[in-house]
């Protein structure tokens, strides 16, 4: 009989007000070690306001966020990054469009202090996963297409091993072929194990694809959780909690 | 820990092969072309190719200096959003240090050594950007913390510091004009041929503003701690999510940018030849139209922004004297039409 594996990152009863509006409604979530996590929900659901609120970008007005039993509910966001070892990237990508590739990639390096030092192994790993980053190397991120800076979004991600993943809807508006292109990265990213992912998705495909465990959210809330292959096999329990209908799949 | 190792198979090296065509961005060079299209239409109002070149060298020189008044200032904007209405304080107190440094060493000011001489000039420098940095460290605890993301309180809080910073100044040094006489080996001019005159303490000056422009681009490009410096500018809340305190960087960023501002009070004193309480708030106004000219948070922007207002304000100071400060509010309002953000707008801003 197998063990289940033990919650690397824990929210219980989070709340969150950002400004005079109340977020968060007091969020319970279980993200296990080692497996991909999908965070569903529809537009306004809470997802991304969640990932902002384990990251220290917004604090908690009440619960708490524990990593690895420790609560980080309280440090900062450069505390939360470094000592939990997290690598986040947000829905906006956050590509620091002056610089280049190279420079987004070295930045994301936290070991590294210049490009000699970075692991040229992994990199060339991500260069097999995403050419186009070698391809443009030298290039100024903020030129790139929206598939590539995601490409480089996601690539500074795992530019390094990190502990936990969260990764806030990489598919949005992105051409299938890149959306597949990602989904591949991803499960890749999986193949090689150890790292845990949080990731937020609105494309249920890309879901299905991906997610070991499934969390849905609605209205500042977990309103279900559970293993992704039973959900994905329940299209009433879609229905309800997605308000996807079997075109929407197809 | 992670358990990720040894994912990837034996690779080759992670650059791009030698000799394979990589992308790269082309450099923007209108704005420097504007900088020579400006000495170029000048050449002709003025007549004399001595004079021209003789305001051109000056307007360089007075360019540098504004520069390094204002490359800590536009970083400072750029990292954190602080609109600082006081940055002319640390010029004051650069520009008083050196008058008392150089009242203290009156033998090495009057010696016709040029080294000593010289030496008299770092010294006056270097304590005044270290008077300067101090009082940064300090006017950013006490008045900027508390005030982060607020622009309006910004700019009172920031006003009233330098208007306290002024009487200080005051009770200290007098309300009077401090005579601050360049050493000796510094007065004069140069004289080349063709009859144009550079005076040495501005050959000085652009010295040490080329220096500082080139040790900003190394820090800036070539050091981890600049590309977080350029990161911070265009997304500050990514770089914290990458791990790195930005709060720290950025009083990093503040004292060093008080430091070049004292480091440029210093030599802008010397170029005026005597110093008042009132010496910060006379070049507020420059700094700040060259900060917006070469668009916020950009130091090569801020570069050439600083030396087109330079050579502007010699110009027009010899061409037609009474527009002198209009023609650089003037210059700002033109390249504001042509491109909204800045000759070098930083793109995720």
């Amino acid at each position: 009989m197998s063990r289940a594996p033990h919650s690397l990152l824990s929210l219980q009863d989070v709340h969150t007000h950002v400004g005079a509006y109340h977020i968060l409604h007091g969020v319970n979530l279980e993200v296990p070690a080692g497996q991909l996590t999908m965070l569903l929900g529809r537009n306004g659901a809470g997802k991304t306001s969640t990932l902002r609120t384990i990251m220290g970008l917004w604090s908690a007005s009440r619960g708490e966020i524990r990593f690895d039993g420790q609560a980080i509910t309280r440090l900062a966001t450069p505390e939360i990054a470094q000592r939990c070892d997290i690598a986040y990237v947000p829905e906006n990508m956050g590509i620091f469009g002056d610089l280049t590739v190279r420079e987004n990639l070295l930045l994301a390096a936290r070991r590294a202090h210049s490009i000699e030092q970075m692991d040229t192994q992994r990199l060339d790993w991500l260069f097999q996963l995403f050419p186009a980053l070698k391809k443009f190397w030298l290039y100024p991120a903020g030129k790139l297409s929206g598939g590539q800076k995601q490409m480089l979004a996601i690539a500074r991600a795992m530019v390094e091993p990190r502990r936990l993943l969260l990764i806030d809807e990489p598919s949005k508006g992105l051409a299938p072929a890149i959306v597949l292109n990602l989904v591949e990265a991803l499960r890749e990213l999986k193949r090689s194990g150890g790292t845990t992912v949080l990731l937020v998705e609105q494309n249920f495909m890309v879901a299905k694809a991906l997610g070991d465990r499934v969390a849905v959210m609605d209205d500042g809330r977990i309103v279900h959780s559970g293993a992704m292959a039973a959900l994905a096999a329940d299209e009433g329990l879609q229905q309800r909690l997605l308000g996807l209908s079997l075109a929407a799949h197809q | 820990m992670s358990t990720q190792k040894s994912i990837a198979p034996a690779a080759p090296p992670a650059s791009p092969e030698p000799g394979a065509a990589v992308p790269q961005a082309r450099f923007d060079w209108i704005p420097l072309a504007l900088l020579a299209g400006l000495a170029v239409l000048a050449l002709p109002l003025i007549g004399s190719p001595g004079s021209w070149a003789t305001l051109t060298l000056a307007g360089l020189a007075m360019g540098l200096i504004i520069f390094i008044i204002a490359s800590g200032l536009t970083l400072v904007f750029g990292l954190m959003d602080v609109l600082n209405f006081g940055h002319g304080v640390f010029i004051a107190l650069g520009a008083f240090m050196a008058a008392t440094v150089l009242g203290a060493l009156g033998g090495w000011v009057a010696s016709p050594s040029l080294a000593l001489n010289l030496l008299a000039v770092g010294l006056a420098a270097a304590v005044g950007m270290a008077v300067a940095g101090g009082v940064g460290l300090a006017f950013e605890r006490v008045l900027v913390r508390p005030v982060y993301g607020m622009h309006l309180k910004q700019i009172l809080i920031t006003m009233g510091g330098m208007i306290i910073g002024e009487e200080l100044i005051k009770v200290i040094w007098g309300a009077q004009l401090t005579p601050l006489p360049p050493p000796e080996g510094l007065r004069g001019a140069l004289l080349l041929p063709g009859d144009v005159a550079v005076e040495k303490l501005r050959l000085l000056a652009a010295v040490v503003g080329l220096l500082v422009f080139a040790g900003l681009l190394l820090l800036l490009n070539r050091t981890k701690l600049g590309l977080l410096i350029r990161a911070g500018v265009q997304d500050r809340e990514m770089v914290e999510s990458l791990g790195y305190r930005i709060r720290r960087l950025f009083v990093a960023v503040f004292v060093g940018g008080s430091a070049l501002a004292g480091l440029g009070g210093v030599l802008w004193g010397l170029y005026q030849q005597g110093v008042t309480p009132q010496i910060g708030a006379q070049v507020n106004t420059l700094i700040f139209i060259v900060i917006i000219i070469g668009g916020l948070g950009s130091t090569l922007g801020c570069f050439v922004g600083a030396l087109l207002v330079g050579l502007m304000a010699n110009y027009t100071g010899f061409l037609a004297p009474k527009v002198a400060l209009f023609s650089n509010i003037g210059l700002m309002v033109a390249i504001l039409l042509w491109r909204p953000q800045g000759l070098y707008p930083v793109t995720s801003r």
